[in-house]
């Protein structure tokens, strides 16, 4: 499936900003499901590319003009195929282990582990199997609910409350996923819905658990689903925090901060011969 | 009663070779020289501003580390000793760090368990992958040693994050050379002034590769951080800029320095800021002390950090117990100096021994430092013993257990004359170009009769460190 | 090596801070001295109220909640930790500055500015009211001057020493600018002319609080007289608190850090300078003193913020995005 992806996102300010820098985690990496055909990431100030150890591009941008405004474009086209939600391929330099450690939004506190123990039997049978279960009981637990929970919200908190967003099902799935010890990750991406007519005001995030011998399987817990050719994935890491989009500094613009975001994923039809 | 190692005298009360000289010195000089001396050190340290923040107490008293007037000494051969021992470990860290963030050779030939090594949350994974110059981690690490017998010296602790006291060392050397020139005269001490120098030279040589005229600064926390004495020292003493993180910013993939003539490009950074407030942008995002997008510049290349992020793994206290294994693993050699038998209380058969030894046993909590937060079995009371009996239950993963070492002693001028106190020694090893270690060290001494806490931030002093030079 | 704009920018402000502790020591002593005087037709009220008004906070004083006596000015002028202009204020922002300056200045420059904060701190103010105000301002101008002395005497003549004098220079500018133009606005009364013995004594204090009695006799030997005043304090470059004087140090500092390297900061310091080095005071009269006053404070302003846009480069707060 050839995709067209163009992901806005503008800040507002009252007061300019003098200086700012943020990591941009924007542009498709390549793989077994995914062949980026163009990208571009645009933005008021200077982008240095890097890649940091999880394998993701990165852009450090830079806006030292002052101005009242930023907007970040990225955009291109991708081309995606599906492998059943199954990476073979290990992209990143870091150790499948990494994925073990808990981090301040997945950790594995007394919630959590109560939620994970009764699936220990299931995992230790047949990991991929167990990874199913969990994914649904916690797709069963927590409702999809928008604007109820933000990005600071851990796994525990969205447990105890049964409802949050796709990243809230991604960290707690990553979450008692590492309490059985296996590893988990977070994808932070985009997803193509067919029949959407309008674009999306963010992202989307789903989670990878690492099963050896078949590499990394994909699940979107919030859609009951694993990997399919309609995921485009932008960056991995160990939670939001290590693989948001976007994460950075200002000085300056010392007022309230107005953000919008419009993800646009659009099929590209090839014109019928 | 235990028998302590006497740094000064043999058993038969003979003074060592090393010390002849002190102690004649000793007895040729009156008490109330010693005493006015004493005076003299303290107001020259006070002068100089030589002072750290006590935390915790109101408005962060201004505190002396008490000062003791006599030097603890080794004689050539035995710092040629520990010196080997040192370099040899300083190297094996190293390469066990390089090697945690390349091939992971050591966990594949089985000599570390994986799971527990890579899960542990001091391994920083922006470090997998990432090439620094010379290979070098451990830019200074503080290696805490301890002596129980002529020849045995143990490690007790590695500090290979931010390490600090070196500027104590090297004004306890300053203060000792003025008040007592006569002294020095007539002993053949080795230098160590040279420190300052040392540490740039190897700061300079693990520059970014294609840098002919490297820029190194110290970055400090700030005024108000408990070293920010030692951080404008080391500064002064190498010639470089002392900087805040708001003194640095990020512009096309390299740190620069806001300097009165613009921005100027900076290649070494000698941080004294722990990895957690470096990159609010990886990091703790409040952190207002570090430089945001660091890291990307680390990733890049273009920048050195000293030490460089993720090296705390390798001094933890779980990790410790390995760390013969890994001069093994790494060097094919022998550990020169001991390891300290450690018990690992995550281990059942550790912890059904720990707490049945509660009395000889000292016990740490894994992540502590600076002396708190510990049990020293032969100085506690049975209720101490039981508290703490009771939080090692509540979390066993959380401590490890040591026999109680006979620190050895060495004479020192208190309150009722000269009396033996208990010492340990922290030397200082630099690598990069090199590894090397400066013949000194901070030796810290407990200043309570039978005191075995050295920790300045638990009533310790500090004495000036002679290494003969033959 | 070159300096630090955090270095510059501490180095700076701790001179500014510590000549406005003596400017407000000096502003404290003349006024009250014309309390003491008793001038006919000047009501001791309206003196602490031009005071305040120099200081350039008198809303502050309300806030305050004091009334407007001589005691509640005083205090607040000299004690005020929540005053940024306060005595008390700027003595602890110096020695703020320089404590994180160790490396930068000579010991005994530490030594002097801690000495003065640490004898301040343990100042009791009720001492000022037995009598006491007079030998406070003389202390606080007493260690001002050690602390320059010192400095004068110890430190390298290198950007650091530059840093400090402009400092000074800006500040001092400020305040001889800011005496002048409330004392001449409020004193000139709308119909009268200029004269009599009220405006004897006003001037007269004026340049006392400026160390400019008696070089005032000394150049002019004559009666006190506004014109004259303002010439004095404007534009003799011989007058070490004068406006000239001030802009002599600045643009000769400025000349030797931007060798090289032009900067507006030292086009706008060239820009004040000439007009004082080739004003008349006829011309500014014509003008109006006042005017004149007013643009040179915000032209001085604007001078301080170019200086620390040009060298200082200083970060301001982070916010996470």
């Amino acid at each position: 499936m050839r995709l067209s992806i163009v992901h806005r996102t503008a800040y507002q300010y009252d007061a300019a900003v003098s200086f700012g820098i943020q990591y941009l985690r924007l542009t498709p990496y390549a793989n077994a499901s995914q062949r980026v055909i163009r990208w571009t990431v645009e933005a008021p100030g200077k982008l240095t590319r890097w890649t940091d150890a999880f394998g993701n591009s990165c852009d450090t941008l830079i806006f030292d003009d002052p101005g009242d405004r930023i907007e970040i474009v990225a955009a291109g086209e991708v081309e995606t195929s599906d492998t059943t939600g199954v990476l073979p391929d290990e992209q990143g330099g870091v150790p499948v282990e990494t994925y073990l450690r808990p981090t301040p939004l997945t950790d594995a506190d007394e919630t959590v582990a109560d939620f994970a123990a009764p699936h220990a039997e299931a995992v230790s049978r047949d990991r991929l199997d167990g990874a199913h279960r969990i994914a649904t009981a916690i797709r069963d637990r927590i409702d999809y609910r928008e604007g109820a929970t933000d990005v600071q919200s851990s796994a525990s908190e969205a447990l105890r409350n049964g409802y949050g967003v796709c990243q809230d099902h991604a960290h707690v799935f990553i979450a008692v996923c590492r309490a059985l010890h296996i590893p988990a990750r977070y994808v932070s991406g985009y997803l193509h819905v067919a029949d959407r007519d309008a674009p999306a005001p963010a992202g989307h995030a789903w989670a990878a658990v690492w099963i050896e011998g078949l590499g990394w399987v994909s699940f979107d817990v919030a859609n009951r689903t694993c990997g399919t050719e309609c995921y485009v994935g932008t960056a991995v890491g160990l939670d939001y925090e290590s693989a948001c989009p976007m994460r950075g500094i200002r000085e300056g613009g010392e007022s309230a901060e107005r953000l919008s975001v419009s993800v646009d994923v659009r099929e590209k039809r090839r014109p019928a011969s | 009663m235990t028998r302590f190692f006497d740094e000064m005298s043999l058993p038969d009360g003979e003074v060592r070779g090393a010390y002849r000289a002190l102690a004649q010195w000793l007895e040729d000089t009156p008490v109330e020289r010693l005493k006015s001396k004493r005076d003299e050190a303290e107001m020259l340290f006070r002068r100089l501003g030589i002072t750290f923040l006590v935390y915790g107490q109101e408005g962060g008293a201004e505190r002396l580390i008490p000062f003791d007037i006599i030097p603890r000494i080794f004689s050539a051969r035995e710092w040629e000793h520990l010196s080997a021992g040192l370099i040899q470990r300083v190297r094996a860290l190293n390469m066990f760090v390089h090697d945690i963030y390349h091939e992971r050779e050591i966990i594949r030939a089985g000599a570390l368990p994986a799971e527990t090594l890579l899960a542990n949350a001091l391994i920083e994974p922006h470090m997998h992958g990432l090439d620094v110059p010379r290979d070098v981690y451990v830019h200074v690490a503080g290696i805490d040693i301890v002596r129980v017998a002529e020849d045995r010296f143990y490690v007790l602790e590695d500090n290979l994050r931010s390490p600090s006291g070196v500027s104590y060392m090297l004004e306890n050397r300053n203060t000792m050379m003025r008040l007592f020139p006569d002294l020095f005269a007539s002993v053949d001490v080795q230098a160590v002034e040279h420190y300052p120098q040392e540490l740039l030279r190897n700061l300079r040589a693990t520059a970014p590769a294609g840098v002919d005229d490297p820029t190194v600064v110290v970055l400090t926390p700030g005024s108000y951080n408990s070293a920010y004495f030692e951080h404008a020292f080391l500064a002064d003493q190498m010639g470089v800029e002392l900087v805040e993180g708001q003194d640095l910013t990020v512009r096309d993939g390299q740190v620069l320095m806001r300097t009165i003539e613009g921005l100027k490009r900076v290649d070494v950074i000698y941080r004294r800021i722990n990895d957690e407030f470096m990159d609010p942008l990886v990091f703790r995002p409040d952190s207002t002390l570090g430089v945001p997008g660091v890291l990307s510049v680390c990733r890049g290349g273009r920048v050195t950090l000293a030490n460089a992020f993720g090296t705390g793994f390798a001094d933890d206290k779980s990790i410790y117990p390995f760390v013969p294994d890994v001069i093994r693993f790494y060097l094919s050699e022998e550990p020169i100096l001991e390891n300290v038998e450690t018990y690992v209380l995550r281990k059942p058969d550790d912890l059904a021994y720990t707490l049945e030894h509660l009395p000889d046993l000292v016990v740490k909590e894994v992540h502590g430092s600076g002396g708190y937060g510990m049990l020293v079995g032969p100085m506690s009371t049975a209720g101490e013993r039981e508290a703490y009996r009771a939080r090692i239950l509540d979390c066993p993963e959380n401590f490890i257990a040591q026999p109680t070492l006979a620190l050895s002693h060495c004479p020192t001028f208190v309150d009722e004359g000269i009396a033996p106190r208990h010492v340990d020694l922290r030397p200082y090893v630099l690598s990069g170009e090199t590894v090397s270690v400066v013949p000194c060290g901070l030796t810290r001494v407990a200043l309570t009769e039978g005191s075995l806490v050295v920790n300045s931030s638990q009533g310790g002093g500090t004495k000036d460190t002679w290494v003969l030079d033959s | 090596m070159t300096m630090l704009g955090r270095t510059a920018n501490q180095l700076y402000w701790m001179a500014r801070y510590i000549e406005r502790a003596e400017n407000m020591a000096r502003l404290i002593d003349v006024a009250n001295r014309m309390v003491l005087l008793d001038v006919p037709g000047q009501a001791h009220e309206s003196v602490w109220g031009s005071t305040l008004e120099v200081a350039g906070y008198p809303e502050d004083f309300v806030t305050f909640g004091g009334q407007i006596s001589s005691s509640g000015v005083v205090l607040f002028l000299a004690f005020d930790d929540g005053f940024p202009s306060s005595i008390f204020s700027s003595i602890r922002a110096a020695r703020e500055n320089a404590r994180a300056l160790r490396v930068s200045i000579t010991s005994e420059m530490w030594e002097s500015i801690n000495t003065t904060w640490l004898e301040l701190r343990d100042y009791d103010s009720r001492t000022l009211f037995n009598g006491g105000v007079r030998d406070f301002c003389d202390w606080v101008k007493e260690r001002t001057h050690s602390f320059r002395g010192v400095t004068d005497a110890t430190m390298l003549r290198d950007e650091s020493y530059a840093f400090l004098d402009m400092g000074l220079a800006v500040e001092r500018a400020d305040n001889t600018a800011r005496l002048l133009d409330s004392k001449y606005h409020v004193l000139l009364p709308r119909d009268e002319h200029v004269g009599g013995s009220v405006d004897y004594y006003q001037w007269g204090a004026v340049l006392r609080s400026l160390s400019a009695f008696r070089a005032y006799h000394k150049i002019y030997s004559d009666v006190i007289e506004p014109r004259r005043v303002a010439e004095l304090l404007l534009l003799r470059g011989d007058m070490p608190r004068s406006l000239m004087a001030c802009f002599d140090r600045i643009a000769g500092q400025l000349e030797s850090l931007c060798q090289g390297r032009p900067q507006e900061c030292q086009r706008i310091a060239g820009e004040i300078h000439a007009s004082l080095r080739f004003g008349r005071i006829d011309d500014i009269f014509r003008q109006g003193l006042h005017e004149f006053l007013t643009r040179f404070i915000a032209r001085n302003a604007d001078l301080g913020a170019q200086i620390e846009h040009d060298f200082m480069m200083l970060q301001r707060s982070r916010i996470p995005v």
